[in-house]
């Protein structure tokens, strides 16, 4: 019998949250030094035609991203079993495996495709968990992400966010004055990317409305910037906010009724808040500073932004009923961009310190204390996973921008696949319904 | 050469572009960062077609153009600073004169951030950045109808690269004359 591992330190708080369950089969550790061993077999399809994705494959790579799980190499399998009674516990024990995902593909109607897959505990040879999906042939990237979400949970006790998407900019430089920007969107593994929105001109700031079906962002395309929001299935657009000066930092309230944004029509940066349905706005912040970067608490309860009212740029919290503002950040010379988790005790930001480089830093609001989580190189952009088990971000890789993502605990770090330009300000989506 | 363009462009837009009918920016950039005017061309062709006969006005307006053309276009700060360096004060001052001059003329400054730091704060950096050249002219008596400002952030480097090299030539403003 294998010893469980501890509930410790940054994931506990997620855990904590939730109700012990019965089944939990694996245990969240700080470090994850050792990730739980799990064999994801190629599931077996009965169909005539030929699929064009590796669906336990894309459940495989979720888990190794989450740095919870040790992915077994399909190629070091000994037998591909897709059924109960094709399980040799004995191999997958001597291989180490502590859990064994077996499935079975095969065609539904309306060209679609019935997913059924089976978890084993191998220590006890135990069938755990058994479901079946369905999803159209060209979604199946979708159906296997669910999947994974559903393991995931069932395993850990926590919300799975695979079957998320996220936002993100892309920018080239064509020649000295001519550029092209992207807004594009992608899988959670930033697979299957599409483009929203192309232009000339700058695009900035993405930011997901709460129900995932929207983006609000900043275009320059009219030659001065101005705030948009999209419908991301009819691609339908609205001009939202386009005053003299800057219109920035679009951030949709938790109930999505409002949007926290930055204008400088009065002469000066200052936070607003836009009534989406009244279209009334109200200017929050009065300072000679910049105040920039607001994002919304999950509670809806309080603001946090950029200031630079204390000399340089640190993060601040404003209770909006009272107006009551407060300074959250003291470590680093420099805090920008900062969102917070969904229980709301953790700050990501971009973050400085005497080392005067920029890297993507966790402050725990409870202990005050900083971590940072990466090593690279003008980290920028932090964007919380909705269940908050990792951030993605922006960095270098060479000359370009790409994305990397990190565990909140910063003890797994991955580079999400090249794509074309440079790869900017990624938005992580809420839960789609 | 490209001064030149530019001075005719300048030009043109005081005095010759109404007749074209053309509606064109003579957007400017002499600055030490080697970008290409873009409207280069249509000040050649264009400004070609006019040198036949042209009146004693427009001839100064010309050399008034030619002074300002060849002044310096793109004023270079620090780090999350937006205060404009001594040894472009001289260039702002006969920028300015020639805007009051010329109240027909206006400028657009473009104010930019290097990638450091986030890219919000950074586009309220490049607005600091514009206006503090703005209020510099305004100082100096140009009227606040001839300037525009807009913040760029850090959206558009003049070069790319992380040095700290290229992070001076993108911490700028543009001061670019446009056509009305």
């Amino acid at each position: 019998m294998r010893l469980y591992k501890y509930i410790v330190a940054v994931l506990s708080v997620l855990l904590v949250s939730l109700p012990l369950q019965a089944e939990l089969r694996i245990e969240v550790t700080q470090g994850v030094d050792k990730p739980t061993p799990v064999a994801v077999v190629p599931f077996s399809w009965s169909g005539g035609y030929g699929l064009s994705e590796d669906v336990a494959g894309v459940i495989g790579s979720d888990f190794a991203r989450s740095g919870l799980f040790a992915v077994m190499d399909q190629d070091n399998m000994l037998s591909n079993p897709s059924r109960q009674n094709e399980v040799a516990f004995r191999d997958w024990r001597s291989a180490g495996q502590e859990f064994l995902v077996i499935g079975r593909m095969s065609p539904a109607k309306d060209n679609a495709v019935r997913v059924e897959y089976e978890v084993y505990d191998v220590i006890k040879e135990e069938l755990i968990l058994r479901d079946a999906r369905i999803g159209s042939r060209n979604g199946l990237r979708d159906v296997a992400h669910v999947i994974a979400d559903n393991i995931y949970e069932y395993l850990t006790g926590l919300k799975g966010a695979f079957y998320t998407r996220i936002l993100y900019v892309t920018a080239d430089k064509l020649d000295a004055d001519t550029f092209r920007y992207q807004l594009r969107m992608a899988d959670s593994d930033g697979a299957r990317p599409r483009t929203i929105l192309e232009s000339k001109e700058p695009i900035m700031s993405p930011s997901w409305s709460r129900d995932a079906r929207r983006v609000a962002y900043v275009s320059f395309e009219s030659s001065r910037p101005a705030i948009y929001i999209q419908d991301l299935r009819t691609g339908q657009r609205q001009k939202v906010q386009s005053f003299k000066g800057l219109n920035g930092a679009p951030a949709w309230s938790p109930d999505g009724s409002k949007m926290a944004l930055v204008l400088s029509k009065d002469g000066n940066p200052e936070i607003y808040i836009l009534d989406l349905l009244q279209r009334k706005l109200t200017r929050m912040t009065h300072h000679y500073g910049i105040d920039t970067e607001p994002n919304w608490s999950p509670d809806g309860r309080t603001l946090i932004f950029t200031s630079d009212r204390g000399g340089q740029p640190q993060i601040y919290q404003m209770h909006l009923k009272s107006r009551n503002i407060e300074r959250l950040t003291y470590e680093g010379n420099y805090n920008g961009r900062a969102s917070l988790t969904q229980d709301g005790r953790f700050l990501a930001m971009v973050h400085r310190g005497d080392d005067g480089v920029f890297r993507i830093a966790v402050q725990d609001l409870k202990t005050s204390r900083v971590e940072v989580l990466t090593e690279t190189f003008l980290d920028e952009s932090p964007t919380i996973a909705p269940n908050g088990s990792m951030i993605l971000y922006a960095t270098q890789k060479g000359t370009r921008g790409v994305l990397g993502g990190v565990t909140l605990d910063g003890n797994v770090r991955f580079l999400l696949p090249d794509s074309q330009g440079h790869v900017r300000e990624p938005a992580w989506s809420p839960y789609l319904q | 050469m490209k001064a030149s363009n530019v001075a005719k462009a300048v030009a043109l837009a005081l005095s010759v572009a109404w007749v074209a009918g053309c509606s064109s920016t003579g957007g400017t950039d002499t600055g030490t960062t080697g970008a290409v005017d873009t409207s280069g061309s249509f000040a050649d062709s264009k400004g070609a077609a006019v040198s036949g006969g042209v009146s004693a006005a427009e001839m100064a307006a010309q050399k008034a153009a030619d002074a300002v053309a060849a002044l310096q276009t793109v004023f270079y700060f620090d780090f999350d600073k937006s205060v404009v360096k001594q040894d472009g004060l001289d260039a702002l001052e006969k920028h300015a004169a020639y805007l009051v001059a010329t109240p027909s003329a206006s400028v657009r400054l473009e104010g930019h951030a290097d990638e450091r730091g986030t890219r919000e704060y950074n586009m309220a950096l490049g607005e600091r950045r514009a206006q503090s050249v703005a209020r510099y002219l305004q100082v100096n008596g140009v009227n606040s109808d001839q300037i525009e400002t807009i913040s760029y952030g850090e959206e558009k480097p003049a070069v790319l690269g992380h040095s700290s090299e290229s992070w001076a030539q993108n911490r700028r403003v543009e001061l670019k004359y446009v056509s009305n």
